[in-house]
């Protein structure tokens, strides 16, 4: 067989190369470069190698910031889906309800992180908020501004409002896939709602959960815009997590040395975790086999 | 366990699904519905299974009215078009499953399912997952699951449509002996004449929610009663033809004329539908008798060692089938043989009014 060679491909794979190169891999190599060096001005910089990483890992700081993350992501996690799936299996299945609900859900998806820290923020504060106001009238002392249990909490249940419905639809549509056979064969074998949750509904929504928990993972791990309108990371440290952090060393001390070495560790965290969820859970049915 | 329907009626929004059935299946019965896509015959198993109750009318088992009953105390299974099974299970756990349910002690689990898996010809797949498994051996387990339970009523809802060719007819051909000496009754739903056929046992032809003939697959495949059945049984449909019947003689509308003899001979003057199968349809003059006629190729579809032509002639279609693999072209004049004495005739409501004897039927165009 002969084959042709042709060259000209590479130059379709060009405008890709650029738009990554631009988007993804230079940003990506300044921070390495800013990780590694002591730079003042472009003729005045000195090569530091781990230093800034050593500092940054010593930095309890940063070790506080990421326990409080590490809670906080899980706290998401631990509310959002199982909410999401037991909502998406109360869903009307037919009629003029779908369309309702789908509506109600995909309206907070629909509402930018900072107009949601603010619009918890007011409803937050017990002289002008409906929240805060009724909170306080029956007789619970809630300030977020004060109370760094009552920020945390508002942070986490902002979240709640903002990203169940993501779960909640991602399930449905799982759940919709599901031929109606399979509910008749399990009623005709006399299976119990459990069993059929347990043997057909979650086996069938494993692929679309494990999308939503890695978006949910990914994303509440990089939160930044709520606590920023809410309360700017306080009362205190109470909810400055990771992405507060680095922008207080970036923006507010401009270490950008430290803050670089930050990033890198930051970003390889994420994707440490997602990958080893990802292959935990793409295993575990391959495992079952054994 | 006898199954009788009772003038079973079943409308949804308005629109009647099924229409005043009633039909009784033997224990150790295998019935096969055979009907078109939306004749019917899922809803008239689910009604039968107990998933959802008529609107109307009654289901007597052994004479006792269990209408109402839920499906789990029915003791029935089911098989599907598509392949069903618990996904996160094991082909074992599977078949077991079931019985499990039923709180059978696991001695006798391992027992059963391993002599149904083994009549399945899966008993090497049983540590496998449904997903590791192809289609054909993700129906058999399936069946298993079904059979495994010794249930008075086995419903197969088109079980093998979604099987490759091969499959298909491998499958076809074990479903009536691992079905045999089993108290069950069996109900396979069916579009295919031919499957009914290869099949046997009883058949009830199904149109518009009613049960329009039921009898011995063959007998009604010989004797359908009307010009539907008719058109239902037989792949491809019959062909039909209006005729008149005037001067001791059949007039086709075609503007042929037919002589009134042997089964034809009691037909009275009047209007008729004529039907005629097209296997006994013959492009070569076999008898004397024989009625010429002309037409236009349409379209010729070679399947297997036979030639499906269609022919076009006054307004109408007809399908020839020819012995062998033809290539006419299309659009070229054809001339073919109608036997007089292998005709349905159809009376002007529709009703058949005479048939072919069955030995003319099954004989070679003589």
């Amino acid at each position: 067989m002969n084959k042709i060679t042709n060259n000209k491909a590479w130059f379709l794979v060009l405008p890709v190369f650029f738009i990554v190169a631009i988007s993804a891999i230079i940003p990506l190599m300044t921070v390495v470069n800013y990780s590694v060096q002591d730079i003042f001005d472009p003729q005045t910089r000195f090569f530091v190698g781990a230093d800034w990483f050593r500092q940054v890992l010593e930095d309890s700081r940063l070790h506080d910031a990421l326990i409080r993350q590490i809670i906080y992501t899980g706290s998401v996690l631990f509310i959002e889906i199982p909410l999401g799936i037991g909502i998406a299996l109360t869903l009307p299945r037919k009629g003029w309800g779908v369309s309702a609900c789908m509506v109600l859900l995909a309206l907070p998806l629909l509402i930018p992180w900072n107009v949601v820290g603010t619009i918890w923020q007011i409803f937050g504060r017990a002289d002008i908020g409906l929240g805060g106001y009724a909170l306080n009238m029956i007789g619970m002392d809630y300030n977020y501004s004060q109370n760094p249990m009552d920020a945390w909490v508002t942070v986490l249940v902002m979240d709640v409002w903002h990203w169940t419905s993501l779960i909640v639809l991602l399930c449905y549509a799982g759940l919709r896939s599901i031929p109606d056979a399979y509910y008749q064969a399990a009623k005709i074998d006399g299976a119990s709602n459990w069993a059929v949750f347990r043997f057909i509904q979650l086996p069938k929504m494993q692929s679309v959960l494990v999308i939503g928990v890695l978006l949910r993972f990914m994303d509440s791990f990089m939160i930044y815009t709520e606590p920023f309108v809410l309360t700017g990371g306080g009362p205190g440290t109470a909810t400055t997590f990771l992405s507060q952090f680095l922008v207080t060393i970036a923006v507010g001390q401009f270490d950008l040395g430290p803050a670089a070495a930050f990033s890198l560790i930051y970003f390889l965290i994420i994707l440490l975790v997602c990958w080893v969820f990802y292959t935990v859970v793409m295993n575990a049915g391959k495992r079952e086999e054994q | 366990m006898t199954l009788t329907l009772e003038n079973i009626t079943k409308t949804v929004g308005g629109e009647t699904h099924i229409d005043d059935v009633s039909m009784s299946l033997e224990p150790g019965s295998f019935n096969v519905l055979l009907g078109r896509t939306l004749a019917g015959k899922t809803t008239l198993m689910r009604i039968m299974a107990g998933l959802e109750p008529p609107t109307s009318g009654r289901i007597l088992v052994n004479g006792n009215d269990v209408t109402g009953m839920p499906v789990q105390k029915r003791n029935v299974a089911m098989v599907y078009q598509q392949f069903i099974n618990y996904p996160s299970m094991r082909v074992y756990d599977n078949i077991a499953s079931p019985l499990k349910l039923q709180g059978v002690d696991a001695a006798e689990i391992e027992r059963r399912v391993k002599s149904t898996a083994e009549l399945m010809h899966i008993e090497h797949l049983l540590d496998r997952l449904p997903q590791e498994l192809s289609g054909g051996q993700q129906q058999r387990t399936a069946m298993a699951r079904a059979m495994v339970k010794d249930c008075t009523l086995l419903l197969l809802d088109e079980p093998l449509v979604n099987l490759d060719y091969k499959l298909r007819e491998e499958l076809r051909e074990e479903i009536p002996n691992l079905l045999a000496e089993r108290d069950t009754i069996v109900v396979y739903a069916t579009t295919e004449p031919m499957e009914a056929l290869l099949l046997g046992g009883k058949c009830a032809v199904m149109h518009e929610g009613r049960v329009t003939q039921f009898g011995p697959t063959t007998q009604v495949y010989h004797n359908p009663a009307f010009v539907e059945t008719g058109l239902i049984f037989s792949d491809p449909p019959i062909n039909l033809v209006k005729a008149d019947v005037r001067d001791g003689a059949l007039y086709l509308a075609s503007g042929h004329q037919v002589p009134l003899a042997g089964h034809l001979s009691a037909l009275t003057d009047g209007q008729y539908t004529i039907g005629v199968r097209a296997n006994h349809l013959s492009v070569d003059q076999t008898s004397a008798e024989c009625v010429a006629m002309q037409g236009q190729v349409e379209l010729a579809e070679i399947t297997g060692s036979e030639t499906f032509v269609h022919v076009h002639f006054n307004d109408v279609s007809w399908v020839i089938q020819e012995e062998g693999v033809h290539n006419p072209r299309l659009g070229e004049a054809a001339t073919f043989y109608v036997d007089p004495k292998r005709l349905f005739a159809y009376d002007a409501n529709d009703r058949l009014v005479a048939a072919p004897p069955v030995e003319i039927q099954n004989g070679k165009a003589a």
